[in-house]
């Protein structure tokens, strides 16, 4: 079985230790996927396995076969950017640059998990069948993607923008 | 430093001591910044436009290239061992396991490393980069626990990292000083920072102290801290013959190729470090050990080598701030005059590194007072190397000192914002030199009228909504303008008439490239698409620095040393048949792709008409700045009020920060968008330094046990509120462009703002940082 | 990482075939074994990835909820009928870790996931019972500020990390296992072991022996429950203490009332003195306070964690205020 990436299919690596995200990055030489922490505490690694958030760096490439990923790279859509990425741009939502695109997967994974209705450790009512975007949530939402040059405000800027309007 | 190294250190004080006296009093034209920066006029063009940054659609997309980014041929894979004792000798090594293991290319140790120099230790020498200057892998000594002991190099990383684990390694320890109180034991001395001792006596400020009227005198302790910029430090490394080729992740690209060339011998052109895109630096990115271990390593295997530190790894090996104890008193009359400032404290270093924390500096300059006494005392651990990270000096000197400002003016019954002005110097308190600009004022009425200071309860612990407690704190932000010698710059205007300009500047998330592109365009009356910045590459001009912010300052005056001489080479080349013809460079301005008489636009030639009359295809010139005297004439500082909101859980004692402004004096802001962020960046690790961040250091055995980003808490989005920044945009005369660089002042003052806002909230006074809520329950 | 050969179970049985050699460990979304193995605290020779199990929740006749062991945790805090009717369950899950590794992590492994005792992960450069038996125990004397004050020995004052288990525990969840020798059932709150004079054996799970399912009993009718955590950061942050309840209180008087505390000991710590001294008392403050003071009689805080003996009470105090509608 293979892993599709950013709809392109790779095989498994041989050696089972390699993890989804040396796999990207080495392998693949798809490096818009960080490495920050490689201990699952820092984000930068989020990509997308069928759609939902995860983090490459503590998943090991063979327990991904047969799963569809996408990255960074495979976000822009036929006709540019996809437009969460613009609004970073916009709203100067990362200064060096390294956390973005974790972060940027993350807040897609998010924004799925919201239309849907899942809910977070600030939702109100567990019982209600959707969830209001507020800052609050966006930001409880986000809290697994660390930034160290402090570009909070314009990240979560960008995902109000891009996500807030849209049917939820 | 040895006895000898401070008999020349003084020495040296005194030759600059002479040579101060005469800046001092040289008439301000002949000194750098004495004639205005003529871009300071320039009100509606590209400097203060909202620019997106220019390296954004590359960063969005994940295809900026990072210093672990480059693949090369043949390249392998390295993994460091770490010793686990602070001090003695290696007594067994076995390697042979790690040898056998499947892809092991090389495992290197003292046995069979290259012999090298040790490090130039940084601010030993102009370009001196290392952040210690033991021996690397030269003999079986440990220094401290942590110390990398062995190499490994594999076909991959996962190859590399097993076999590093079956390295079997035993020690003969020797007693080593780990602990504060053993420390203190062996002495101290006082600590000398840029060849200066960090003492300052102005009057008899203990007695003064003993007879004020009012008076605070408290002790505040500061933690370590560790940068923790979210790229671990990494570097890609080939040598061809004897150059060297390295890709790293570095904010002081010409610093670290002199210093890797004094390591290994070589000249200074043998070595290239190249960095376009650094994942955050904060003071971490310089030389440490693991670029000279991977170099050691490639040459020894004749293989490039990725070398890419752990997190733990980083940790181990590169420094970071070191825990400080601090006293502030001060004496005042019934009106709050100040008549006396103390500021003393330990700080903890090494013998092998030349930072201690500088934690008086901000004390020097904030307020006027009769007299002072501030002094540093520097004891000495066996431990990894402190260093310098954002704001060293002013983050946590700032938190000692606005606290204790904030204690004294609830015992006077003052306002605290109206006791901070009170005091406000007529020019600098120390030196006595007039400040180049002055602002704050300004910036803390500015800063009050925004924030609604006016709707703070002044009795602590009055204010409750719920289950919170709710307090408003302010603090003063100060930092340095600094600019370092070394800054030039390179220049081609080509025949289309764009210009790329060069300079071995970092860009490092604080917008560099794009605030840079701006300026080079407006001074060169050309579009920003007409202009290209490189930078990140040490075989281009200038040793510039990405530390003490003063980066832009050094690549603005290089730039316009550039660009001076650029325009000297065209008005030439212009000659006779000009509308230019018989106009000195000074007399000429970049305008609409060429250059025009200043005040009379229509006297112009445009660059595309000036080379073709010329037959030239392209231009070149290079120019250095001036030495920066101006920091000797002028007492040149950006200033900042800081306002905090703080909320504290009075079950739990958990502190949320609700609101924070800062509203700042840093001359002419060059990008508000990119300017915004660094603010906010620095006030966000300010608040992390406040409430939750502290490395942890186990005095048993002189070992880091939090060396991950799961248990050194950074703050996560939950924990930033909207921030608000504000600024006075009042250009500073003397300073290039009107501007100073602003990456270090958001983190200072942050961190006393939050602990008075918690104060006024709760009544607590918390002076040991972080504010963890076991100190509030 | 130690090499190790991977199998894809393909079901329990084929997992408990595959897990039954020596040196075999079980994967499921590997958010804390995956990190374990790059530290080299674990090496096991061969990992069994039972992350393909079964992951259905099973709303049952009887109101209990049987929930695959391989379900992903985001998944069950998700579920309609744990947010409706185990709200403590779905705020425990919702208030750990980050929405990524929620995404990954299994019921099962969230059960078995291993102290975060700075000692137990620092392999190289520091003495741990749990992760090398005998050999002493650095968090003692060292930092101990996210340590045990309940259940510890002298040998081990590591936490047991989990959210979700504190929610387990206090809900009389069931676990179901399945070995070499069959299959059996344990009360989760049997599962974990204190520490005693030996840190390193954390289950009275047999070798081999697999979590397929997690079974919570119904509720009583007019039970409330919640979960509360206090930690150092506003979100992603390990407990400093944390308190699962669920409350049946009538005209003031406690019916039913199930505690557990998380951060606070080796285990999801069950408060039975607490729910002893309440059963059928009144539901007021003083008696919550009083109850938490039982609780807390032997607690035996450490150099840095005394802070979390008043912090438990006040926040057991609390959670059954908010429940009982009482305010402090």
């Amino acid at each position: 079985m293979a892993i599709r990436i950013n709809g392109t299919e790779t095989r498994a690596p041989a050696d089972p230790r390699v993890s989804l995200l040396d796999l990207l990055r080495e392998t693949l030489h798809l490096t818009g996927t960080k490495k920050g922490c490689n201990q699952g505490a820092c984000g930068a690694c989020t990509v997308l396995a069928d759609g939902e958030r995860i983090l490459s760096c503590l998943a090991l490439a063979v327990q991904f076969e047969g799963r569809s990923i996408t990255t960074i790279e495979g976000l822009a859509g036929q006709d540019g950017m996809h437009p969460l990425q613009l609004a970073f741009i916009e709203h100067d939502g990362f200064q060096c640059g390294y956390c973005t695109p974790g972060q940027i997967c993350s807040a897609v994974g998010m924004a799925a998990e919201l239309a849907r209705g899942a809910p977070s450790a600030v939702t109100t009512d567990l019982g209600a069948a959707t969830v209001r975007f507020t800052g609050e949530e966006a930001r409880e939402r986000m809290s697994g993607n660390l930034c160290r040059c402090g570009a909070h405000n314009g990240i979560i800027a960008a995902i109000t923008q891009t996500y807030a309007g849209a049917a939820l | 430093m040895s006895i000898l190294d401070n008999a020349k250190a003084a020495a040296q004080g005194a030759a600059q001591a002479v040579m101060k006296k005469a800046v001092e009093l040289a008439p301000d034209a002949w000194v750098p910044g004495g004639k205005p920066d003529p871009l300071i006029r320039s009100k509606h063009g590209l400097i203060g436009a909202p620019i997106s940054r220019i390296d954004g659609p590359l960063k969005v997309q994940g295809r900026a290239k990072f210093a672990a980014e480059f693949p090369l041929d043949g390249m392998v894979y390295a993994a460091v061992a770490f010793s686990t004792v602070p001090k003695g000798r290696i007594a067994t090594l076995d390697t042979g396991a790690a040898e056998a293991a499947a892809g092991v290319v090389l495992v290197m140790t003292h046995r069979n490393a290259p012999r090298m120099n040790n490090m130039p230790l940084f601010m030993t020498a102009e370009k001196a980069a290392g952040g210690d200057n033991l021996p690397i892998l030269q003999d079986d000594r440990i220094h401290w626990n942590g110390q990398p002991i062995a190499v490994v190099l594999a076909e991959s990383q996962e190859q590399a990292d097993h076999a590093k684990s079956l390295i079997g390694v035993t020690y003969a320890q020797e007693p080593a000083v780990t602990t504060l109180a053993g420390a203190r034991a062996q002495g101290a001395d006082i600590g000398m920072f840029q060849g200066q001792p960090l003492k300052t006596t102005v009057g008899d400020a203990e007695a003064a102290l003993a007879a004020a009227p009012v008076a605070i005198d408290a002790t505040y302790t500061t933690p370590r801290h560790n940068h923790n910029a979210i790229e671990p430090h990494a570097a890609t490394i080939a040598w061809h013959g004897d150059e060297l080729i390295v890709q790293d992740a570095a904010q002081a690209v010409s610093h670290m190729a002199w210093s890797l060339a004094s390591v290994f011998g070589l000249d200074e052109r043998q070595v290239r470090v190249t960095s376009p895109y650094v994942g955050g630096g904060f003071g971490a990115k310089t030389l440490w050990q693991h670029q000279v271990l991977g170099a050691a390593a490639a040459r020894l295997a004749g293989r490039p080598v990725r070398i890419a530190l752990s997190r733990e790894g980083v940790f181990r090996i590169v420094g970071g701030r070191t825990l400080t104890e601090q006293r502030v008193a001060i004496g005042a009359e019934a009106d709050g005059r100040f008549t006396s400032i103390i500021h003393t404290g330990t700080i903890v270093m090494t013998r092998h590194n030349a930072m201690p924390e500088p934690f008086i500096l901000p004390t020097r300059g904030a307020y006027a007072a009769d007299s002072f006494k501030l002094e540093v005392e520097a004891v000495y651990m066996d431990m990894l190397a402190n260093t310098f990270m954002r704001a060293p000096g002013e983050a946590v000197g700032t938190f000692a000192l606005e606290c204790a400002v904030d204690e004294l003016a609830a015992r006077l019954g003052m306002d605290p914002i109206e006791l901070r002005i009170r005091n406000e110097p007529a020019k600098d308190p120390i030196e006595g030199l007039p400040f180049s600009s002055r602002h704050i004022v300004e910036a803390w009425r500015a800063g009050a009228a925004r924030f609604g200071w006016a709707r703070r309860n002044p009795a602590p612990g009055a204010v409750r909504d719920g289950a919170w407690r709710v307090g408003m704190g302010c603090a003063t932000a100060t930092y340095p303008y600094y600019r370092m010698p070394g800054g030039a710059a390179r220049m081609k205007l080509t025949k289309d008439g764009s210009v790329r300009v060069e300079v071995a500047a970092h860009e490092m998330g604080m917008g560099t490239a794009t605030a840079q592109t701006q300026v080079a365009a407006e001074r060169l009356g050309l579009s920003m698409a007409q202009v290209s910045f490189g930078y990140g590459d040490s075989i281009m001009p200038g040793v510039v620095l990405a530390g003490g912010s003063q980066q832009t300052a050094s690549i603005g005056a290089s730039v316009m040393a550039a660009h001076h001489a650029l325009t000297v080479e065209l008005l030439k080349l212009a000659g006779n048949d000009s509308p230019l013809a018989g106009l000195g460079a000074d007399e000429v301005e970049g305008l609409d792709g060429g250059l025009a008489k200043r005040g009379e636009p229509d006297r112009h030639e445009s660059y595309v008409s000036i080379l073709a009359r010329a037959r030239r295809d392209a231009l070149v010139v290079e120019a250095a700045a001036p030495p920066p005297l101006e920091t000797q004439h002028w007492s040149m500082h950006s200033h900042g009020a800081m306002f905090c909101e703080a909320r504290v859980n009075a079950m739990t004692g958990e502190t949320r920060i609700s609101r924070f402004l800062g509203s700042f004096d840093c001359g002419r802001i060059l990008n508000p968008k990119t300017a915004a962020s660094q603010f906010r960046g620095g006030i966000i690790m300010g608040l992390g330094l406040a409430l939750m961040e502290e490395t942890q250091f186990d005095e048993r055995k002189g070992r880091v046990m939090n060396p991950s980003l799961a248990e050194y808490h950074i703050p996560v989005h939950m924990d930033v509120p909207e921030i608000d920044v504000i600024w006075t945009d009042i250009p500073d005369p003397h300073a290039p462009m009107g501007a100073h660089g602003i990456g270090e002042i958001g983190i200072t003052g942050t961190g006393a703002a939050v602990a008075n806002a918690v104060f006024n909230a709760t009544g607590k006074r918390v002076r040991d940082l972080p504010l963890t809520l076991d100190k509030l329950m | 990482m130690t090499p190790f050969s991977y199998t894809r179970a393909g079901d329990a049985a084929d997992a408990v075939r595959l897990g039954a050699f020596g040196g075999a460990k079980y994967l499921g979304g590997g958010t804390n074994l995956v990190d374990l193995l790059r530290e080299t605290i674990e090496r096991p020779s061969a990992l069994v990835d039972v992350a393909g199990l079964p992951a259905t929740i099973e709303e049952r006749e009887d109101g209990s909820l049987l929930i695959g062991a391989a379900t992903r945790n985001a998944a069950l805090a998700e579920h309609r009928a744990v947010r409706s009717h185990y709200p403590v369950l779905a705020r425990a899950i919702l208030a750990g870790a980050s929405a990524q590794i929620r995404n990954m992590a299994t019921v099962g492994g969230n059960i078995l996931q291993r102290t975060r005792c700075a000692y137990f992960y620092d392999d190289e450069g520091s003495r741990c019972n749990k992760r090398s038996p005998g050999q002493g125990c650095d968090a003692l004397d060292g930092f101990n500020r996210i340590h045990a004050i309940l259940g510890a020995s002298a040998d081990c004052v590591a936490t047991h990390p989990s959210d979700m288990c504190v929610a387990l525990a206090a809900l009389d969840a069931t676990v179901h296992l399945q070995g070499p020798a069959g299959t059996r059932r344990l009360k989760l709150t049997g599962l974990h072991r204190l520490p005693g004079t030996r840190p390193d054996l954390e289950t009275a799970l047999e070798p081999g022996e697999l979590i397929t399912a997690v079974e919570l009993p119904a509720l009583p009718a007019g039970a409330r429950s919640t979960y509360r955590k206090v930690r150092d950061r506003a979100s992603y942050a390990f407990a400093l203490v944390s308190v699962a309840a669920v409350l049946e209180a009538d005209s003031g008087t406690v019916r039913e009332v199930r505690l557990a505390l998380g951060g606070v000991a080796p285990k999801p710590w069950r408060a039975r003195k607490a729910e002893d001294a309440l059963r059928g008392g009144p539901a007021t403050v003083q008696a919550f306070r009083a109850a938490a003071e039982s609780e807390l009689a032997d607690a035996a805080p450490l150099r840095d964690n005394g802070f979390k003996v008043e912090l438990a009470k006040r926040t057991i105090t609390a959670v059954l205020g908010d429940l009982a509608g009482v305010a402090a």
